[in-house]
């Protein structure tokens, strides 16, 4: 066949979103002035960011594959900090007797708000989500009421004052580098974020079921019609997304120090602005977007406070005029 | 294992529109069947709903002794049918090995199976870890007609294959089609390319407003000018 010869054309390696944040802290720099200001701005913006990408990459997958706006996903932040509060609970005597012990309780914290979130993501997805595929207008009223629902179950059990969820001992304090002080604390979330991006490239590039969510993602009836139940690929996804947004809500409830039913709706809006920024379904798109942001509001709170206000909408439509379809945009379906 | 495929009676409504209206075929076991008409006819929807991609609102569908109709799509794979749509439908995001490792749902690839398809489509074997968006129209629908062969299959449902593809990788398909038929397949295959169909098909349907006016040997109806003319409103041969 004539066609063998012909060459592919070569894969065109798109760096320029990635550079972005690069470019975002590049361009700050100057106006911040003191090194030490800027790197410890710039840390905290990198701990925020992938407490966001926790947070957003599950929502990313599921609105990718799924086509459903989950306009419930706070609720599931939420409820992973509540979760944590619980094991923090049960586990006070063990807390802040040595590393090792704080170290257990809090990966406990996080395994128990991912169980808690994924059986309730599985429930919800069957109870709310099927029955309103394909319809949007649908899916965004029957998901807010199904926050509303979750929030005042969180509300009724737990009350009405916020719980305390403070760091373990071993991740309170700061450690300095000369002038520059980081919070311990920010730096495990950071290193989480990215540990839990890397598992999720992993997954998606090396196993099976990464391969069918990604080709979900593009074309959901040809991954049927190759003999796999679309359906069950969903719940499990949406049950991931919902593990996800738990662990994404301990790691912020600790960064808040508190837990509170409606820590989830607050945060909804940035985290859909970071998938929207990334581009729907990217994992990669929307550790990029969750920077971007976190870089932007800091920055911008430091140096306008004011501007700090509308700076994520800002550079939403700054991305979406140079990339409308985001910042990695993945095969149309 | 191969199996005949019958339809009886079958009726298609998409939203509100009624698009098969009763479609009788069969495709007989071990052989090829053209499925032609004009367009709009409804070859395509006949195909999708013996995927199970569109519901069959009324009749039967079987292969074999087992009815389809009502199945998912799913299960409908795992039974044996694969589906190449005109769409090509390859997951642009995944390299080809990738598309293949999909396709066999039943764990590895067996090798000699993967060489027998290189030998036809050498291409996939070149491009092997390419990404499938940047391939050529002709290499992705190999790849689309190898992820239907990579495992042995009764029943293979074909849209359009050869549809906007260069004469020489037309050749390349019908050599890899006829080979298909000689190893035992069903093949039901919607094509516009009338050498393709005469080279390939031993049966021939021709459908018209979601119903099957015509069945019989293909050889009678490439040598019929007067039917062509009937059924087609051209004659075949100038149908190339």
């Amino acid at each position: 066949m004539t066609d063998i010869g012909a060459a592919l054309p070569k894969p065109r390696v798109d760096v320029w979103p990635a550079l972005t944040p690069l470019l975002v802290a590049a361009i700050a720099a100057p106006f911040i002035g003191s090194t030490s200001t800027f790197v410890t701005l710039t840390l905290a913006s990198l701990a925020m960011g992938a407490m966001l990408f926790v947070m957003a990459s599950g929502l990313t997958l599921a609105f990718g594959m799924m086509d459903v706006l989950n306009f419930g996903h706070g609720a599931f932040i939420a409820v992973g900090a509540y979760a944590a509060t619980v094991v923090y609970r049960y586990a006070a005597p063990l807390v802040g007797g040595s590393l090792t012990l704080d170290l257990l309780v809090f990966v406990a914290a996080l395994v128990f708000a991912a169980l808690v979130c994924g059986a309730l993501g599985f429930v919800y997805e069957k109870l709310l989500v099927a029955p309103v595929y394909g319809r949007h207008l649908e899916q965004i009223l029957i998901t807010i009421g199904g926050a509303i629902v979750i929030e005042q179950l969180l509300l009724a059990l737990f009350g009405t004052e916020p719980i305390d969820l403070s760091p373990p001992l071993a991740f309170r304090g700061s450690l300095s580098f000369g002038e520059i002080g980081v919070e311990k604390y920010r730096l495990v979330a950071l290193a989480l974020g990215l540990a839990l991006f890397v598992a999720q490239l992993l997954v998606l590039s090396r196993t099976r079921i990464g391969l069918l969510i990604r080709a979900g993602v593009e074309n959901r009836e040809m991954v049927e019609a190759l003999g796999y139940r679309i359906d069950r690929l969903f719940v499990g996804v949406f049950m991931a997304a919902s593990a996800l947004a738990g662990i994404g809500g301990v790691l912020w409830g600790v960064y808040q120090n508190q837990a509170r039913a409606g820590m989830g709706g607050e945060l909804l809006v940035l985290v859909f602005i970071v998938i929207i920024i990334g581009g729907l379904g990217s994992v990669t798109g929307c550790l990029i977007g969750a920077t971007l942001v976190s870089l932007i509001a800091n920055y911008a709170g430091f140096l306008a406070p004011k501007l700090a206000l509308v700076s994520n909408i800002l550079l939403m439509v700054v991305v979406l005029l140079w990339r409308p379809r985001g910042l990695y945009p993945l095969g149309a379906r | 294992m191969t199996h005949t495929l019958t339809l009886d009676g079958v009726h298609t409504h998409i939203g509100r529109y009624h698009i098969l209206h009763g479609v009788d075929l069969d495709a007989p076991s071990g052989r090829t069947t053209m499925l032609l008409g004009r367009n709009g006819a409804g070859k395509t929807t006949t195909l999708r709903t013996i995927m199970g991609l569109w519901r069959a609102s009324r009749g039967t569908i079987r292969l074999g002794e087992r009815r389809l109709d009502g199945e998912r799509s799913s299960e409908i794979a795992r039974g044996g049918v694969a589906y190449v749509p005109e769409t090509m439908a390859i997951f642009s995001d995944l390299s080809v090995r990738e598309n293949l490792v999909l396709a066999a749902r039943e764990g590895a690839m067996d090798e000699a199976r993967l060489g027998w398809i290189f030998g036809f489509f050498p291409a996939l074997q070149k491009f092997w870890l390419s990404r499938a968006g940047g391939l050529s129209g002709g290499q992705k629908q190999m790849l689309s007609i190898a992820r239907a062969l990579i495992e042995p299959r009764a029943l293979l449902l074909i849209d359009e294959p050869t549809k906007g593809l260069a004469p020489a990788i037309v050749d390349g398909l019908i050599a890899c089609l006829k080979d298909v038929k000689q190893k035992g397949a069903t093949i039901l295959m919607v094509e516009q390319n009338f050498r393709v169909a005469r080279e390939v098909g031993d049966y021939v349907a021709v459908m018209d407003n979601g119903r099957i006016v015509y069945a019989g040997e293909m050889a009678a109806l490439a040598e019929d000018r007067a039917l062509q003319g009937r059924l087609l409103g051209l004659s075949l041969d100038s149908h190339q």
